[in-house]
């Protein structure tokens, strides 16, 4: 379905993950095959246990594929060391998880301005772009509050904030919405719509509720470490 | 957005964070620093009062000018002997020491007694010495107003007198001490001189408290027998005290038939020595608390440690969501060696100020000068920001090297 001359953001070819060793080593990815379209908003899908958050890791760049390649826009980035990994997350990824992970009794603002600390930007840029990424979340008037004192979609719309302040190229979210209701659930989704298709942030999304999933334009199926299949819906 | 401005950044930060952290925990970062605030308080408390002791036993040396050798009868303590009283010199024994030793550069003989001084209304106990022109030559001690004695009057003995300050501090008080009579005891004596302010002596003893009055006289009128206490030999600096020590003491052998073999029944002190041995005691106690101080901060250092892993633990799902956002592992370490490392100087600092607060009250109550080194105080903060270092490495490196993605599943 890819059109003659497009190149994918993101291409996973042949990629195996084993854990442990000898005895004990499980192998969670068993060939996993992936083109990734530049703004996408990828879905991915697939019972409890086939591979989808150590798919989700290795294009997080959070870990390392044990065989297979990785290219990164048009980067083979599957040999690259711990460090370097680290750079290429803070420059072109952004990360919201399950469980919302801000830092506890720190600001709203403090949370968000947190990736721009680590790109070296000085105190009033941060606030700055945090401001505007707090904005972005429609959570600029709770700037001030800490995560103990905001809601749980409030905490995610934060961490989304924190996920988007560096601009990044895609944004990696693992179950955003599993610790959230259905009506904050729908909040996100359209915060996640909305970003995908105004900032042009290419999204992937692992979640289990199909209600979810309908939000994206690729759904990719998971099952015992491989891709089963992918739904892409007419543009 | 050069890689050092975003270090430098993330120090600041770090070390606001550092501080907030402190103060959400200020009995825990108290109780773990405490071992830095003692060490850093020892050393520091100690050498303080150590330069303040040298510097009064140098003003002291410095002050008498030539050396002053003190001879005594009797053995020093600690050096057994006992048995009978040794006997006091004779005034032929100063003699003797006068016209035999080379290098002197006065000897002088004192008698001594103590009197109570009393001038109109006022009166005040203190030491009468018996003594001549030779004793103040000897000490470098000067006359600041009216005379010394005349020779006449010490071959004859005349009740007259010269007052220490502190003698004519409290019965004078601004008054001129010189021409009235002074009762000492049950004589009387005419003040014809004011010594100079000499200080503290050695030992804490006050020099100034004391009257001198002609030797002849003080034995005639007020001690009743021609014994003499002590004698004061001034020592040419171009000599070898030791060596003027050793033929005083040979001499002081024969003269007093005193058998080879036989233990010195006299002793000779020397100022310098006195000042030497003031410092070497110094010097010990300052090696002593240094090595309790040491003691203390390695103490201190492994508390840093300790709470420093627990901090780590705590924090592990911190480090994991900084480590995700891009930090890098150098970031992280850097980041927890700092708070170690402030956490460190904050138990360095109040050690500081406390070893302040002592060091000036212990001064005064030695009353020695207090004497302020910012370099003692400048290498005591760095040692226990360098302690931070030490200790904090291995937590930092810890932090640095965990797995984002455990770290991030860490409840
Ligand atoms: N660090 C690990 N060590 C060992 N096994 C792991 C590890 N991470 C995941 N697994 C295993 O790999 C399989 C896939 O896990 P995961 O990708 O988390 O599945 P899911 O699709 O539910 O997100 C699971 O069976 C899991 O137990
Ligand atoms: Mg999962």
């Amino acid at each position: 379905m890819i059109g003659p001359g497009q190149v994918p953001l993101i291409s996973l070819v042949g990629v195996t993950k084993r854990f442990g060793t000898g005895e004990a080593a499980f192998q969670a990815l068993k060939g996993v095959n992936l083109d990734i379209l530049r703004g996408d908003f990828m879905a991915v899908m697939g019972p409890s246990g086939s591979g989808k958050s150590t798919t989700m890791n290795i294009l997080g760049c959070l870990d390392v594929p044990s065989s297979g390649s990785f290219v990164f826009q048009g980067h083979h980035i599957e040999n690259l060391g711990r460090d370097q990994r680290a750079l290429l997350r803070r420059r072109h990824l952004g990360f919201v998880f399950q469980g919302f992970n801000l830092l506890a009794r720190t600001s709203a603002l403090e949370n968000v301005e947190l990736p721009l600390l680590y790109r070296g930007e000085d105190k009033r840029a941060r606030h700055t772009m945090a401001m505007a990424a707090l904005d972005k979340v429609g959570l600029a008037p709770w700037a001030r509050h800490t995560p103990a004192e905001l809601s749980g979609g409030q905490q995610q719309r934060v961490a989304i904030a924190r996920a988007i302040v560096t601009e990044p190229a895609v944004l990696l979210a693992d179950e955003p919405t599993g610790n959230l209701d259905s009506e904050r659930s729908i909040e996100i989704m359209e915060l996640l719509t909305d970003l995908n298709r105004n900032s042009g942030i290419t999204v992937l999304m692992v979640t289990h509720e199909p209600e979810m999933a309908s939000y994206a334009r690729t759904i990719v199926h998971f099952r015992d470490g491989m891709v089963d299949r992918i739904e892409r819906k007419a543009a | 957005m050069t890689g050092t401005s975003a270090s430098t950044r993330l120090i600041a930060t770090s070390a606001l964070l550092a501080v907030r952290a402190i103060r959400r925990h200020v009995l825990r970062s108290f109780l773990t620093v405490l071992g830095i605030v003692i060490g850093v308080f020892a050393v520091v408390t100690m050498v303080t009062l150590g330069k303040g002791a040298s510097r009064s036993v140098h003003d002291e040396v410095s002050g008498l000018g030539a050396n002053v050798l003190t001879v005594l009868p009797g053995t020093a303590p600690g050096r057994g002997g006992g048995g009978e009283a040794p006997p006091p010199f004779k005034l032929e024994d100063v003699d003797a020491i006068r016209d035999q030793i080379g290098g002197v550069t006065a000897v002088a003989a004192q008698a001594q007694v103590s009197a109570t001084a009393v001038f109109n209304a006022a009166n005040w106990q203190t030491t009468v010495n018996g003594a001549d022109n030779a004793y103040l030559d000897a000490q470098n001690w000067a006359v600041t107003a009216g005379r010394r004695f005349t020779g006449d009057e010490e071959k004859a003995g005349k009740s007259i007198c010269l007052v220490g300050s502190t003698v004519a501090k409290n019965l004078y008080a601004n008054q001129s001490p010189l021409g009235t009579t002074l009762r000492l005891g049950s004589i009387s004596c005419t003040v014809v001189g004011a010594l100079a302010t000499r200080g503290q002596g050695g030992f804490g003893q006050d020099n100034d408290d004391a009257v001198i009055m002609p030797i002849k006289a003080v034995q005639r009128r007020l001690t009743g027998n021609r014994e003499i206490r002590a004698i004061i030999v001034g020592a040419d600096p171009a000599y070898d005290s030791k060596d003027i020590q050793q033929s005083i003491a040979a001499l002081l052998r024969e003269r007093r038939n005193i058998r080879s073999g036989k233990l010195d029944d006299f002793t000779i002190f020397d100022s310098k020595q006195i000042a030497d041995t003031l410092a070497s005691i110094t010097g010990t106690l300052t090696a002593i608390v240094s090595a309790v101080a040491a003691i203390s901060l390695l103490v201190g250092g492994i508390g840093i440690m300790n709470i420093m892993l627990v901090s780590v633990t705590e924090r592990t799902r911190e480090i994991g969501i900084r480590l995700a956002i891009g930090a890098l592992g150098h970031e992280v370490m850097l980041q927890f060696l700092v708070e170690a490392v402030v956490l460190s100087c904050v138990g360095g600092l109040i050690g500081l100020v406390l070893a302040l607060g002592a060091s000036i009250g212990l001064s005064r109550l030695l009353d020695l000068p207090f004497v302020f080194d910012p370099l003692t105080n400048l290498t005591a903060f760095a040692f226990s920001g360098l302690i931070g270092v030490i200790f904090g490495y291995f937590p930092a490196r810890r932090a640095a090297s965990l797995n984002p993605i455990e770290a991030l599943r860490h409840e």
